[in-house]
């Protein structure tokens, strides 16, 4: 315990070097697009970050390359130590398996599989027993308050408690990192701040590391750390009193 | 990589997801299997019966009948100018070498009773020989010998149904029958032979010598004459020479001119057999590669429906991708859920296609018979069409960037 919490400490979990990337919209030298400029940030073990800015800005797509889903033009990013610039695919897929939950603005359940079924994908996909798997998929749905919903279809299932079982999905694999693109986007206020105290919850209880992209300042008052993003470059990078901590709220 | 029973259970739940769509995808390869069975069924089922018929009239067989009268032109039919002698018989015997056995033969219907019981059956008049050359044997008593025929002696062998239906349980040799008010001391019983194929009880008749026939039994105002001669052929390999002796020894002894009609007919049974057996399996080829047709229209069926829930469920891929899969795994489920249309589709097609072969069986009156085979053959034919069809949908899905699956709408 103590020695893994060493090695993290001293090796950044997410770490981000000069990150470029281009797009080409057409041909000849003024079609290259730059969403990202040389982006470094470097992000420990069991923080917080929100990361914010405008549409375009560029921080959808610093978290696609963050989430292993895209690779940038240039630049390194170390993922808990490991260089995934130069990695194949197909391991990349395995890193997002192992390393990163994912939760999306439009939950992205798979529909008419039951709450339990989709939580229990990402195991199925590293190649646990289906017996473990139900098992830690019941378990994960009880964290997030869904016992009893298990066979539920996404349908019949609440925004907010859609949420809360992608987020039982994204942590089920034990993965490290959350990452959150706008999670209550699609949510009212109330469901909102629910939804949000279960990240808080997973932060502080569970030690996971969480990044979340959101255009709310409210939401963002959750976090430990606030990254803003503009015309493919990091303005502001400052740390955050979170509005509500689990004491705060009790 | 993940183990094949969850790939198995996903695609399985896909497919249940879309119960309808599933079936009707299906039904191509369904409808395309059943015909191919039902095809096969009674394509196969013809060529067993003919097999079996012919095993029954035995191998190598010659038939030579006398030739049709023509009255005022009006041509009677087969063996109605009775041409044929016993000495025909013999002379063949004697100068055709290709020649194994000859019978002479010549039927009459008559009652034969024995005691208070009476039975109306038809009496052939023929010599030992006939056994061999319908590969008939004798399941008691002895066959007709030489001397029956010179003696004409008045015996007779029974056909399993005649000894039935005149003895019930007796044993009949050495009991004496009538024939036409004729008695005949019984030496024999035929061994059963069962129908042949026009639905005739083969064994409903009694064998008497030829001679005794002409003689005591047969009305016939041509004394002499047989009605036909069995020939069998030394093997399957001198038929067609011994037709042709036979038919030049034939025209020689009933001095027949070169642009004079035959008063007799050789008939080739093995030859119409051959013919009747490569028209059937012609026949079920042309009917099973039509219905290989469907099955082939049934695979593109498939293709069209998965390539339209791949773009359908571009969503679920990106998903998938983003929390682990490898283009392999969303590669393998596809496959696996065309593989599974394609098999269920298969297999239903087959218990459809049994069932249909049986009502077929039923009220067409033929014989159908499915041969592991065309099981075999159509169920790994709709599984190598599942597999062919479903192998582009799935690289497509495969090839899926997950970043522009995710944010497919």
């Amino acid at each position: 315990m103590d020695e893994k919490i060493l090695k993290t400490a001293d090796k950044p979990l997410i770490c981000a070097k000069n990150i470029v990337k281009t797009y080409t919209t057409g041909t000849g030298e003024d079609c290259t697009f730059y969403a990202l400029k040389g982006v470094s940030l470097t992000i420990q073990n069991g923080e917080f970050v929100a990361i914010m800015g405008a549409s375009g800005s560029g921080k959808s797509t610093f978290m696609n390359i963050i989430g292993c889903l895209d690779k940038p033009t240039s630049g390194d990013y170390f993922l808990d130590g490991n260089n995934i610039v130069n990695t194949r695919l197909d391991k990349l897929s395995e890193v997002r398996n192992a390393k990163l939950g994912f939760v999306f603005q439009g939950f992205n359940l798979i529909s008419r599989t039951s709450a339990v079924e989709n939580v229990e994908l990402p195991m199925i996909y590293k190649g646990i027993p289906a017996k473990e798997r139900r098992e830690r998929a019941m378990e994960a749905l009880k964290i997030v308050g869904l016992s009893g919903k298990e066979q539920n279809m996404p349908n019949q299932l609440s925004g907010g408690q859609q949420q809360r079982v992608a987020i039982a999905r994204a942590i089920v694999n034990d993965a490290p990192v959350i990452l959150a693109d706008e999670p209550t986007g699609n949510l009212d206020t109330k469901t909102s701040y629910e939804v949000m105290d279960f990240f808080v919850n997973l932060n502080e209880k569970m030690h996971k590391t969480i990044v979340l992209v959101t255009h709310e300042d409210d939401i963002a008052g959750y976090c430990k750390r606030i990254v803003r993003f503009k015309d493919g470059n990091i303005v502001n990078n400052t740390a955050n009193k979170p509005v509500y901590s689990l004491e705060g709220r009790q | 990589m993940i183990d094949f029973s969850s790939t198995f259970k996903m695609a399985l739940l896909s497919l249940k997801v879309n119960k309808m769509r599933s079936i009707l995808t299906s039904l191509g390869i369904i409808i395309g299997v059943s015909a191919v069975i039902i095809m096969l069924a009674v394509g196969q089922g013809a060529s067993v019966k003919i097999q079996k018929d012919m095993a029954s009239m035995g191998s190598n067989l010659l038939m030579v009948s006398s030739a049709s009268v023509t009255s005022g032109g009006v041509r009677m039919g087969r063996g109605t100018k009775p041409t044929l002698t016993l000495k025909d018989s013999k002379a063949i015997a004697k100068n055709c070498p290709s020649v194994g056995f000859v019978a002479p033969y010549s039927s009459e219907a008559k009652q034969v009773t024995y005691g208070n019981q009476n039975w109306s059956t038809s009496i052939a008049g023929t010599t030992p020989e006939y056994m061999a050359i319908r590969d008939w044997k004798i399941n008691l008593g002895r066959n007709l010998i030489e001397e029956d025929i010179s003696n004409m002696s008045k015996v007779a062998i029974l056909g399993n149904t005649v000894a039935n239906e005149l003895f019930g349980d007796l044993d009949p040799i050495g009991r004496t029958v009538r024939i036409g008010g004729v008695p005949f001391k019984v030496i024999g019983l035929l061994e059963s032979k069962g129908q042949n194929s026009m639905g005739h009880d083969q064994d409903d008749f009694v064998m008497i010598p030829i001679t005794t026939g002409q003689k005591k039994v047969f009305g016939t105002s041509f004394p002499g004459t047989v009605s036909m001669i069995n020939i069998k052929a030394k093997d399957s390999d001198s038929v067609n020479s011994a037709e042709t002796e036979v038919t030049e020894l034939l025209k020689t002894r009933h001095k027949i001119g070169k642009k004079q009609e035959n008063d007799f007919q050789v008939r080739n049974l093995t030859q119409m057999m051959e013919t009747m057996q490569s028209a059937v399996k012609t026949m079920s080829l042309l009917l099973g590669s039509i219905a290989g047709v469907s099955l082939l229209v049934g695979g593109i069926g498939i293709m069209n429906i998965m390539l339209v829930s791949v773009t359908e469920r571009t969503k679920e891929i990106g998903i998938r991708m983003a929390i682990g899969a490898k283009s392999t795994d969303i590669q393998i489920q596809f496959l696996i859920e065309s593989l599974l249309l394609s098999i269920i589709g298969g297999i239903m097609g087959l218990i459809f296609g049994a069932f249909g072969a049986k009502m077929i069986e039923l009220f067409g009156s033929m014989t159908v018979y499915i041969s592991g085979f065309s099981i075999a053959l159509s169920l790994g034919f709709s599984g190598v069409i599942g597999v062919v069809f479903g192998y582009y949908p799935a690289y497509k899905a495969s090839l899926l960037n997950p970043i522009d699956a995710l944010r497919y709408e």
